[in-house]
């Protein structure tokens, strides 16, 4: 990185200001992502970065927006340097804007770090396998989609589902079984509301969480571009806390869809080809570049879990960005709206969804031993039942088999009894056990995913034998 | 030396100015911190240069240096077990100069050039050599490399060492002045070449019952794996990279995830080979470009990764590269063809995808490598594909389609239901049928093709009873219909399902598929003769034979499947029919 130059660069040529965008002519010097301090007729003073540059004109984004900024006037002054944040163990219990403003009337924190927002990519090879089994208390993540320590697990939901609530009761009831608590949450607010914010923050206070988490809070009626650097801002925050400090970090990220419309709408300023749905080519590579900063790195202790919450327009797991997501975080949990309606709470629908990194955490001396076995087994029996709901539709409940009829009420207890928790916080085994208790609905030769030892040993018809 | 400076920075495209005399694909350093760079485009004395590392913090007017040297990457003994990024920097030195975040401008060589080789000569002095023809070897973990002479280079052998030597050292000197060492260098852009194509007559073996039994690729064919997000494509590519029978593998993660290669990295030293009993990280070369390292680099990756396949095969062995996922490397070319401003064909991918989608597969093949002794090798290029939403018709499918010979559809309704691998088996297809049946004749059995057709028939037929079942209810199929409908399902779940993690059936000899779904078959035949006799489908389904069929996964020893056929038609004959 160059030096800061003694000399600061004001600038007094703003040529044309288009949406969030303003272009500067004849700027010299300027460097590729610097950030720039850009001063209003009035004495206001507003951040932007560089998006673009060439000997002609400077392409900045302007954080707070451009309202007010004018052709004459305003001045913008380079400031030779990438966007960073002031970091410090002491941000723990604190509220900050997008770009790392304090935002809770309280002093400015006093750094223990500088760092860049962008971050650097971790070498595959400092990566350590995430491993740690965490217990978030909810059956349908831990029995069927288990969290380990340092993924990426987001939250698919639909306009009015309880995302939330279940995030913060992830964030409320996950630990590691057996280890002491040195956890973080980093905690990032993207165009959300006023009223989902403070859901979150009572929350964290009514279970005294608070001063264990960093806010970055952008709210609907923020400027957008600050949404694109608060994710930023926030894992850095994290990976200070993690990497620096060995904490555990959870990172919740709220709501990413409004952090690619923000995407989008710098992307048309800049008259960009558009892709799919108008976002811009590059999103994948972007919201990679949030989405792998999680992990934990060997010989370190601490790590970094994310859960990204987004919402899918018209539920709709096709559009780019649940794609596009799903395609870099390992696994996700898909909410639905049927569900929520039949009364599932949490309504999460198993069949989409997946952990990627299930296997590493669970198993003999983490889990137990017939873990994979039962989801498995719960998956393909559940799918039987729910493909025989729609049969039953048909052709009506009579024309079953007693075999089908049988997943079907599998397929309906499923729901209201795995699935279902309400705000209970379940131990592996208790969801285990609930798992096998719905495995006696079924005839013993269909439970083909388990191995005979386990059937043996879990299965109730075989719990009097042993006993007796 | 040509020299330009920063004219224009977007991204990861910059322009540079008074470059004139540049040649395409000339690499650059770009900068005071010589970020490496390749010219991608030239417009008088502008040149435009997409750059393989971030460009925060470049400035306009910083100097841009051409290095007049094409993309290449160093190929010589080091490279097995290796890890490198997309342009060949090996990411553990990279670790050791920048600790675990790599920062930029850091350059190393993609080979070890300290350590010392033990090189056995073959050639003798006197002898004359033309390329391709093997100078030595050197024995790398248990691989044996062999030393060849490299592109444009022959003679006779003046003087050839034995013992010792780095890479860079002359190990042999044809005609008293070309000197030979270990390491050649080769721009990844272009094939290297080889004598002949040969036609794809050997099958690789993968272990996997629907790909070696159902939809088989051959060594140096082509096969793409599309499947949307969840539907096991990683997991697939991981397990050819494990089980194929393979002396070398070349794994490129291309724009996915890091914790994927973490994963890759931890295992294979962990893994054995069940041929060789050899731990599988020595056979194999890993290119990890993860999706948030620099775009540009990522679109080198798949070539840098094609051109170490090549060199093993121009030796004489058997290489399976597996591309996880090409559409990353697709719309790294978008991105970039984006930022160049160019004319955008579908979905604001460039015009020239098609052609370079069709020049990167067509450099696989099974081929008579140079040299004046004929030895065979191949490379065989398995790649992933990641269409947006699941849909099959978007560019980088399509256009990957029509050059590939095996087609592996994954299916997101099988995956949901945890049926993997997800091949879908009515959309999926192989074009090498025909030319493997001889080789499944004489080294499995005979009836083999008849097998494999008798399966898709019956799930062909499936499908359309399905369609029946959905409208009227499964009561209304006649006894022989609901008969089929068994015995699909057991090929669907004791045959197709096979789980990756499984200890007994992670990897299944062909043998033991062929048998496997012999019994299936054997089973279907039976239940034909018994109910033409009069028995009822019930009395079938009442005899204990699906327990044995369904934990077929778990027998080891194939007598039992054996024992098993002859179990199922004695049971049946003895069936009588109820008055």
């Amino acid at each position: 990185m160059k030096q800061v130059p003694l000399i600061t660069r004001e600038y007094r040529t703003i040529d044309y200001v288009s949406g969030p965008l303003i272009f500067v002519n004849n700027v010299k010097g300027a460097s590729y992502g610097e950030i720039v301090k850009i001063r209003l007729h009035d004495g206001e003073e507003r951040t932007g970065q560089v998006l673009d540059i060439s000997d002609e004109h400077a392409v900045i984004q302007v954080y707070e927006g451009t309202r007010g900024i004018d052709t004459d006037v305003t001045t913008v002054r380079f400031l030779g340097e990438p966007a960073r944040i002031n970091v410090s163990p002491d941000m723990l219990g604190r509220v900050f804007t997008g770009v790392g403003k304090a935002r809770d009337g309280r002093p400015d924190i006093i750094p223990e770090a500088v760092l860049d927002i962008a971050g650097m990519p971790i070498n595959p090879t400092a990566r350590d396998k995430p491993a740690d089994f965490i217990q978030t208390g909810m059956s349908a993540i831990d029995g069927l989609d288990t969290l380990v320590r340092g993924q990426k697990l987001p939250i698919f939901s639909g306009a009015g589902l309880p995302a939330s609530k279940l995030a913060a009761q992830i964030a409320r009831q996950a630990k590691v079984l057996g280890e002491g608590e040195q956890f973080a949450v980093v905690f990032v607010a993207m165009g959300i509301t006023h009223k989902e914010a403070s859901f979150f923050m009572r929350d964290f206070e009514r279970t005294g969480a608070l001063d264990r988490v960093v806010f970055f809070m952008n709210l609907a009626d923020d400027p957008t571009v600050e949404r694109l650097a608060a994710p930023r801002c926030g894992l850095t925050v994290a990976e200070f806390l993690a990497f620096t400090h060995n904490l555990h970090v959870l990172v919740i990220l709220t709501d990413m869809i409004n952090y690619c419309e923000a995407l989008r709408e710098i992307s048309t300023a800049r008259e960009e080809v558009p892709g799919r749905r108008g976002y811009p080519g590059y999103m994948y590579t972007d919201l990679s570049t949030i989405y792998e900063r999680a992990g934990r790195l060997k010989g370190r202790s601490g790590s970094i879990t994310q859960i990204p919450i987004l919402t899918m327009p018209d539920d709709d797991i096709t559009h780019p960005v649940p794609d596009l997501t799903g395609y870099i975080t390992e696994g996700q949990i898909v909410l639905s709206r049927d569900l929520f309606r039949r009364g599932a709470d949490p309504p999460v629908d198993a069949l989409p969804c997946l952990s990627r990194l299930m296997n590493l955490g669970i198993g003999t001396g983490k889990t137990r031993e017939d873990h994979r076995g039962v989801a498995d087994q719960l998956y393909a029996s559940y799918a039987y039942g729910r493909d025989l709901r729609r049969l039953v539709a048909i052709v009506g409940e009579e024309a079953l088999t007693d075999l089908d009829k049988q997943y079907l009420k599998f397929a309906e207890r499923f729901e209201k009894e795995f699935i279902t928790q309400g705000d209970d916080d379940r131990s592996i085994e208790k969801t285990l056990a609930i798992a096998w208790d719905l495995f006696s609905i079924l005839p013993e030769d269909e439970l083909k995913r388990i191995k005979r030892e386990f059937i043996k040993k879990y299965h109730p018809a075989y719990a009097g034998i042993l006993e007796g | 030396m040509i020299t330009g400076k920063i004219l224009r920075i977007s991204g990861p495209v910059i322009i540079a100015r008074d470059m004139k005399g540049s040649k395409m694909y000339d690499v650059v350093k770009v900068g005071g911190e010589a970020l490496r760079g390749e010219i991608i485009r030239l417009e008088g004395e502008d040149a435009v240069i997409q750059v393989y590392e971030d460009t925060t913090g470049l400035t306009i007017g910083e100097p841009v240096q051409n290095t007049e040297q094409p993309l290449s990457v160093e190929l010589g003994p080091g490279l097995l077990s290796s890890i490198y990024d997309g342009v060949q920097r090996p990411l553990p030195v990279l670790r050791e100069k920048s600790g675990d975040f790599i920062a930029r401008g850091i350059y190393a060589p993609g080979l070890d050039l300290e350590k010392k080789w033990e090189f056995v000569p073959v050639a003798k002095k006197g002898d004359k050599v033309i390329e391709g023809d093997i100078l030595g070897t050197v024995q790398e973990f248990h691989f044996v490399h062999r030393i060849i002479v490299p592109h444009g280079v022959s003679g006779t052998v003046t003087e050839i060492g034995a013992g010792s030597f780095k890479v860079e050292d002359t190990v042999c000197t044809l005609d008293q002045e070309i000197r030979l060492s270990m390491m050649q260098v080769w721009p990844v852009r272009i094939p290297r070449p080889h004598k002949k194509k040969l036609d794809p007559i050997l099958p690789l073996i993968t272990g996997q019952r629907v790909f070696d039994c159902i939809f088989p690729v051959t060594k140096g064919g082509t096969a793409m794996i599309p499947g949307g997000f969840g539907t096991g494509k990683t997991v697939s590519e991981q397990t050819l990279a494990k089980w194929s029978d393979t002396q070398i593998v070349v794994y490129i993660g291309c724009g996915e995830r890091g914790n994927e290669m973490t994963d890759v990295l931890a295992e294979f030293p962990e893994l054995v080979d069940p041929r060789t009993g050899l731990p599988l990280i020595e056979r194999t070369i890993l290119i990890a470009n993860t999706s948030n390292m620099p775009v540009a680099a990522r679109e080198a990756s798949i070539y840098t990764g094609i051109t170490i396949a090549e060199y093993f095969r121009d030796m004489g062995y058997d290489v399976a590269l597996m591309a996880d996922s090409t559409s990353r490397w697709g719309e790294a070319l978008r991105e970039v063809s984006g930022r160049l401003e160019e004319m955008p064909g579908e979905e604001g991918y460039p015009a020239y995808l098609a052609t370079r989608l069709s020049a990167f597969y067509e450099r696989a093949g099974r081929v008579i490598c140079m040299g004046s002794v004929d030895r065979n090798g191949s490379v065989t290029v398995v790649g992933a594909v990641s269409p947006p939403g699941g849909d099959f018709s978007e560019p980088i499918t399509q256009n990957t389609l029509r050059v590939v010979g095996t087609f592996w559809a994954l299916d997101t309704n099988l995956a949901y239901r945890r049926h993997f691998p997800s091949v879908n088996w009515i959309k999926s297809y192989s074009l090498y049928l025909d030319s493997i049946g001889d080789w499944y004749v004489k080294n499995v059995a005979r009836d083999w093709r008849e097998l494999r057709e008798k399966t898709m028939y019956l799930l062909q037929k499936e499908v359309e009873l399905q369609e029946i079942v959905q409208l009227v209810g499964p009561d209304a199929l006649p006894e022989s219909e609901k008969a089929i409908l068994d015995v699909t399902r057991m090929i669907r779940e004791d045959f197709l399902q096979q789980s990756a993690y499984s200890d007994s059936d992670s990897f299944c000899p062909v043998e033991k598929q062929y048998l496997m779904l012999k019994v299936i078959m054997e089973y279907y035949e039976n239940v034909n003769v018994a109910m033409g006799r009069g028995v009822a489908l019930r009395q079938i389904q009442a005899l204990p034979l699906k327990t044995g069929i369904g934990r077929m996964k778990e027998v080891q020893d194939t007598k039992e499947l054996q024992t098993l056929i002859d179990d199922i038609g004695s049971r049946m004959r003895a069936l009588e029919v109820e008055r």
